[in-house]
């Protein structure tokens, strides 16, 4: 018989994953700020604490440099940590442990080691927090061979995805966007893994291949319902996983739309866009292109704070509309 | 031996004065020790001199590239703090890090081959000097990033305790270090959740060419333990019992689930801090009077004074030393290289 199939948030698909993990593995510990009876700062860890204890689901001091150090030692040494940044923003204070060590450790010991941590960050704007709690990083670790880079969009992939990530021997970055905790989808008991390194197609499509991460796959595909009203159907790609990057799926929907269009939400410029892009261009697809590639990104500004102005800094639904109706403008 | 507590809470062990064989007064860690364990320490301290020295011939011969940061006179500093640790105790080590790492049991041939960036490397030709690491027997590296083994060790320390072990965790890291801010962090978790690992600051007087004294608000690192309520011990970083007696009171009281301390072991590196050091900010005369507390000159003597060696046992361990050193050569330099088709093998496990 099936699991049963039950309706939850993002967030507590994400508590579920981990009290699945904790319950089979003693050596799986939560690490972060605020974590314990607070619950985290998006409730995510929820009542944890209650059920684990204070030595499973640590408190750490506001030292996100040296918390994810000790997390990357845990690791190295038989436990499984799964380190909580409280906003991803703050990521850039734990760089150092991040890039250098983390990602690297196992090569530079000649695989004699392997770091089984898993890192989660609440990521994205539309909140109100302004320009330093409102980033969106995740290209910026998606560029270090050593990690892994995951940006689930519904509450099903990102309890498969952390389940995935904490079987992983080697350090998986969960990119969470803020925007998606509260949302409902459904989510089977017990334990499954999504594969990380594949994209999964949310919609087909014939006429314009639409690639997008995070929050935006949900904006794409209610851009894709209004664009079928014009009769244009557009396929969307929800990119999942940055690295590993699913190319693959991608090359296969260009070359049978001969259309694309990146969107995420990091800064446009020297993001995943462009990677994406790249990787078309670089491929048998490209003989199929039969418009410019466009990509759809953050502005070049930080967040800011006015909400109107908030939402212009990255794509929204009629964003996307307006750039697939151009790119298909007499090309139909 | 000279010793201080810079915290007042903790009460210095007196070494007792003992009979020894020769009828001397035997410091009290010798005795712990015994005579195997002191004439093993002292080929230690060989070995990483005649190991640096024989790695500084071949990096002028060419046949090491990059660069490399010798601890020559610093031998005392890694071997004793390494005396009450077990294979199953974990070190982190830094970038001046060979003493570390022959210190905690690590054979010299595999070594040599990791710096000649052969496949029987330590690190199969993957990390070179900088990140030279001995899993097997404890090291979980040494590091390139001032400062970035200190929280890693608060992490394999608070492993050791959730897994209900008996294992502590050394880390060492330089005076450099003790102005980056993970040193602070880390030192202020591993207090506040009580983790068996000892700090061992190797205070070799220079970050790079930048003085404590230009560098460092207090006069001691070891003052610094008083911000994280734990132990500060200052010891003489060229005298090996000093350093091994602060070494094992750090590693018991950290085996009895009392918590981290501080060890500010204080020494010099004769050597410049890497390939390119023209020693511009430091004078000859320094160096020289440093050459003369020359920390293995002085242990043998003193093992020698106390009649725990002869003439003829002492020439007998240098000469296996430089045997050992001898062949490690010659096992790198026949060994293999990393095929260049595996060039990404070791990024990920799979």
């Amino acid at each position: 018989m099936d699991a049963a199939v039950r309706e939850l948030s993002y967030a507590q698909a994400i508590q579920e994953a981990m009290a699945i993990a904790m319950e089979a593995d003693e050596n799986v510990i939560l690490m972060g700020e605020d974590i314990g009876v607070y619950g985290g700062a998006f409730q995510v860890t929820g009542d944890l604490v209650h059920r684990f204890g204070e030595d499973r689901v640590m408190d750490t001091p506001i030292s996100e440099l040296g918390g994810a150090g000790v997390a990357v030692g845990a690791a190295l040494t038989g436990l499984k940590p799964i380190f909580e940044f409280q906003f991803s923003d703050f990521a850039t204070l734990a760089m150092e442990q991040i890039v250098n060590q983390a990602a690297k450790i196992r090569y530079m010991l000649g695989g004699e080691v392997s770091v089984p941590l898993v890192m989660r960050f609440p990521a994205g704007s539309g909140t109100g927090a302004a320009a330093q709690h409102s980033q969106s990083l995740e290209a910026w670790l998606a560029h270090v061979p050593g990690l892994k880079v995951v940006q689930p969009s519904t509450p099903y992939d990102v309890k498969g995805l952390l389940l995935a990530a904490i079987a992983d021997p080697d350090p998986v970055m969960i990119f969470e966007h803020k925007l998606l905790y509260k949302m409902k989808g459904p989510v089977p008991e017990g334990s499954y893994t999504v594969p990380i390194g594949k994209a999964e197609i949310r919609r087909q499509g014939s006429h314009v291949t639409i690639v997008a991460t995070a929050i935006m796959v949900h904006r794409a595909l209610e851009a894709a319902i209004e664009l079928a009203k014009d009769g244009i159907e557009a396929e969307v790609i929800d990119l999942r996983s940055l690295r590993p990057m699913d190319t693959g799926t991608i090359i296969e929907s260009v070359k049978k739309t001969g259309k694309l269009i990146c969107v995420y939400e990091g800064v446009k410029t020297l993001g995943i866009g462009a990677e994406i892009s790249a990787a078309i261009a670089e491929s048998e697809a490209f003989d199929y292109l039969d418009a410019p590639i466009l990509r759809l990104g953050g502005a070049e500004c930080p967040i800011p704070y006015n909400p109107d102005l908030e939402k212009t800094a990255v794509p929204q639904v009629d964003t996307i509309l307006a750039a697939a109706r151009s790119l298909l403008a007499g090309r139909l | 031996m000279t010793m201080q507590v810079t915290d007042g809470g903790r009460a210095q062990p007196t070494p007792v004065p003992v009979q020894a064989d020769g009828g001397s007064n035997l410091p009290a860690i010798y005795q712990r020790l015994g005579r195997d364990a002191l004439r093993d320490a002292l080929k230690k301290m060989h070995l990483i001199r005649l190991f640096e020295e024989g790695a500084e011939k071949a990096y002028m011969r060419g046949l090491i590239h990059g660069t490399m940061h010798l601890s020559i006179g610093q031998e005392a500093s890694a071997v004793g703090t390494c005396m009450p640790l077990s294979d199953a105790d974990y070190i982190t080590s830094t970038h001046r890090g060979h003493g570390h790492c022959i210190a905690k049991g690590a054979d010299v041939g595999r070594m040599f081959a990791e710096f000649f960036g052969k496949e029987t490397g330590y690190c199969h030709g993957r990390g070179g000097s900088m990140h030279i690491a001995d899993v097997a027997k404890g090291n979980l590296g040494a590091n390139g990033i001032v400062g970035g083994g200190i929280p890693i060790a608060v992490g394999a320390a608070l492993s050791a305790k959730r897994r209900k072990t008996t294992q502590v965790v050394v880390s060492f890291f330089g005076d450099g270090a003790n102005n980056e801010g993970a040193f602070h962090e880390a030192l202020n978790m591993a207090s506040v959740w009580k983790l068996p690992v000892v700090f061992v600051c190797e205070n070799n007087r220079y970050g790079m060419s930048t003085s404590t004294e230009r560098s460092t608000a207090v006069a001691n690192v070891a003052d610094r333990a008083v911000a994280y309520a734990m132990p500060g011990v200052i010891v003489d970083g060229n005298d090996f019992a000093a350093v091994a007696q602060a070494s094992f009171d750090a590693v018991d009281r950290a085996r009895r689930g009392e918590g981290p301390t501080l060890i500010e072991s204080k020494t010099y590196r004769i050597r410049g801090h890497s390939r390119s050091d023209r020693n511009r900010y430091r004078t000859k005369e320094e160096i020289e009077e440093w050459r003369g507390r020359d920390p293995i000159v002085a242990f043998e003597k003193e093992l020698l004074d106390l009649g725990l060696l002869t003439r003829d046992e002492s020439e007998a361990v240098r000469a296996e030393a430089e045997r050992e050193i001898e062949a490690a050569i010659n096992f790198a330099a026949e060994s293999p290289a990393p095929p260049l088709k595996d060039l990404t093998r070791f990024v990920y496990s799979n």
